[in-house]
């Protein structure tokens, strides 16, 4: 029975992987992996000597970094919101709205995104409005970024967030009921239960979170930049596909994607552990 | 419980009531002004007079869709990969899950699997390793480079095998004493009793498949094998690449080039399906959490 997955596992997963060797050599795609010459560390000599790489490099740290802290934050403050409200129904609402971006994909959201701040679009419209001229959101590398660690926010919050909050539901209630006979207001109830009562799943997703580091959001980045914001946008990943894919120079291209692979798995090795010693949290 | 509403606390409640339908409408005024901009006529969504609200309503946009080869042909390829990938994974989901839910002493060299499957959760070979695979194994231009690579999901597997295991031996007892092989067991006993989980590793692996794009641009040449959503992504990064010009005057005169309700007419129907589905989505993705969390 476990034949068909091993042996797609074996082709699809473990062959490219093999396949890794290619950062190792003068890759010709007709020679394939076993016969183009190898040439040692050139590939990654080559790469890192590239005027962009720096600038790619940080790019990725800022954005993925700027997106991590986000998606602690906002989907924190979102749940310890949500959690005060008494209307059963205005939560749920809220909570389907916030939600929903999550399950589109980033053509669509893409799509929305460039719209909303096109240079006629509603939020230049606002921005007129307040007598200051339009502004070219899309091809301004500051404003760009903003744009994109803010709409990757808006599309994943939700996520976060009812985990969060599943977690806030699930502290005992005699807590709170044991606090307020002792006089405590809400605000003393939030900092004492509250806050340390959701704190093991808090450092789970945060330790879970930096394994990403390096990833910043290939399609998000893909489908919404353009060549005028490379400068402030361009990421491994991006920078990877235009290098392997457009310029065919895939030895290079496999050369930073294995220095990525390499260093998020020592990350996400890293975070698994400490994981597991703080909270005794596995996934298998 | 509450016993005593203090001014303060009634003051916040209206505050975060307040806020809260602020984010709410962030949610939702993004798409509203998406579909009105479609349901608009052009002239008025060029002008960029459109906010949450049709302006000079008309239908043309979707009458004009409605005639547009390339939507309804990369519609179908949609619908196909949709099918077909949705019955590979999950067929392959099932297969995988069912020996490695098997204890220790049933399945001597369970663990190696396990390893196996596992590994390939934390390092990969990257895009470009990946992508001379595909050339190699002959897949490039065919649907079948959407659906073959990512063929069998670990994350799935093992949200699937966590479940066979909740499943009481004594019904796979009582089988085998029948005289069931394991092929029936899966099939006439496992199976049967995972209809949730299976809903939702499905429902998941449906709307996977339906948003993935950026397989289509990487693996598919011809134009007119696009899925849906591959479509739709070239239409707005070919906007993007037009996006050089350096004065306002220049970039207005680009974002009006192409036709922004049929744009958005298009858009807002690659969005649909999920939005029909999404009630059924939020409600099995808690529970897909749950099931997810039970340890071994």
């Amino acid at each position: 029975m476990l034949l068909p997955g091993v042996v797609f596992t074996l082709i699809y997963a473990y062959g490219p992987m093999a396949g890794l060797v290619m950062a190792f050599q003068e890759f010709e795609p007709l020679s394939g992996f076993f016969k183009s010459d190898f040439i040692g560390l050139d590939n990654f000599k080559y790469v890192f000597q590239l005027p962009d790489f720096n600038q790619v490099l940080w790019n990725t740290v800022l954005i993925a970094v700027c997106k991590m802290v986000l998606f602690l934050l906002v989907p924190l403050i979102l749940a310890l919101l949500l959690n005060e409200v008494t209307k059963s129904w205005f939560s749920r609402f809220v909570q389907s709205a916030i939600f929903l971006p999550f399950f589109l994909s980033w053509t669509v959201l893409g799509g929305i995104v460039i719209e909303l701040f096109s240079l006629n679009g509603p939020v230049n419209a606002l921005v007129s409005s307040f007598g200051l001229e339009p502004i070219m959101f899309m091809l301004d590398n500051s404003w760009f970024r903003t744009i994109i660690i803010g709409s990757d926010v808006w599309k994943g919050m939700g996520y976060n967030m009812i985990i969060m909050l599943a977690a806030i539901t699930g502290i005992n209630a005699t807590l709170y009921e044991a606090a307020e006979v002792d006089g405590a207001g809400k605000w003393k109830q939030m900092i004492h239960i509250t806050l340390p009562g959701i704190a093991p799943i808090v450092i789970v997703l945060s330790v879970l979170g930096l394994g990403g580091v390096l990833n910043a959001g290939f399609e998000q980045i893909l489908i919404m930049y353009n060549p005028t914001v490379y400068e402030g946008s361009d990421i491994i990943d991006t920078f990877v596909y235009r290098l392997g894919i457009f310029s065919q120079q895939f030895g290079p291209a496999a050369a930073v994607g294995l220095f990525k692979s390499v260093i998020s798995l020592a990350l996400v090795s890293a975070t698994y552990y400490a994981a597991y010693k703080y909270n005794n949290y596995r996934i298998f | 419980m509450r016993s005593r509403v203090s001014l303060s606390r009634k003051l916040f409640n209206v505050s975060n009531a307040l806020f809260l339908t602020g984010v709410t409408l962030l949610g939702i005024v993004p798409f509203l002004h998406l579909l009105s901009i479609s349901l608009s006529s052009n002239t008025a969504a060029m002008a960029g007079e459109v906010k949450l609200w049709p302006v000079g309503f008309s239908w043309d946009a979707y009458i004009y869709l409605g005639e547009k080869v390339e939507f309804f042909r990369s519609l179908r390829v949609s619908l196909e990969r949709v099918v077909l990938g949705t019955i590979v994974n999950m067929l392959l989901v099932f297969l995988t899950a069912y020996p490695l839910a098997k204890s220790n002493e049933q399945f001597g060299s369970r663990t190696v699997y396990v390893w196996f499957f596992a590994v390939t959760m934390f390092f990969g070979g990257g895009l470009i390793p990946t992508y001379i695979v595909v050339v190699k194994t002959g897949l490039i231009d065919s649907i079948w480079a959407l659906i073959l690579p990512g063929a069998l999901s670990v994350w799935n597997v093992i949200l699937m095998l966590n479940f066979f295991r909740s499943i009481p031996k004594e019904l796979e007892e009582a089988a085998t004493i029948d005289g069931a092989g394991h092929w029936t067991i899966l099939w006439k006993v496992f199976l049967p009793v995972s209809l949730p989980s299976i809903a939702t590793i499905g429902l998941f692996t449906i709307v996977g498949h339906w948003n993935a794009w950026f397989d289509g641009i990487l693996y598919l040449n011809s134009p007119d094998k696009y899925p849906l959503q591959t479509y739709l992504s070239t239409l707005i990064m070919s906007m993007n690449s037009m996006m050089t010009a350096v004065s306002v005057e220049q970039l207005k005169v680009l974002e009006n080039l192409s036709e922004k309700t049929l744009r958005t007419a298009q858009i807002f129907m690659g969005a649909l399906p999920i939005m029909l589905v999404y009630p059924f989505l939020q409600k099995y993705f808690v529970r897909g959490m749950t099931v997810g969390s039970v340890k071994e």
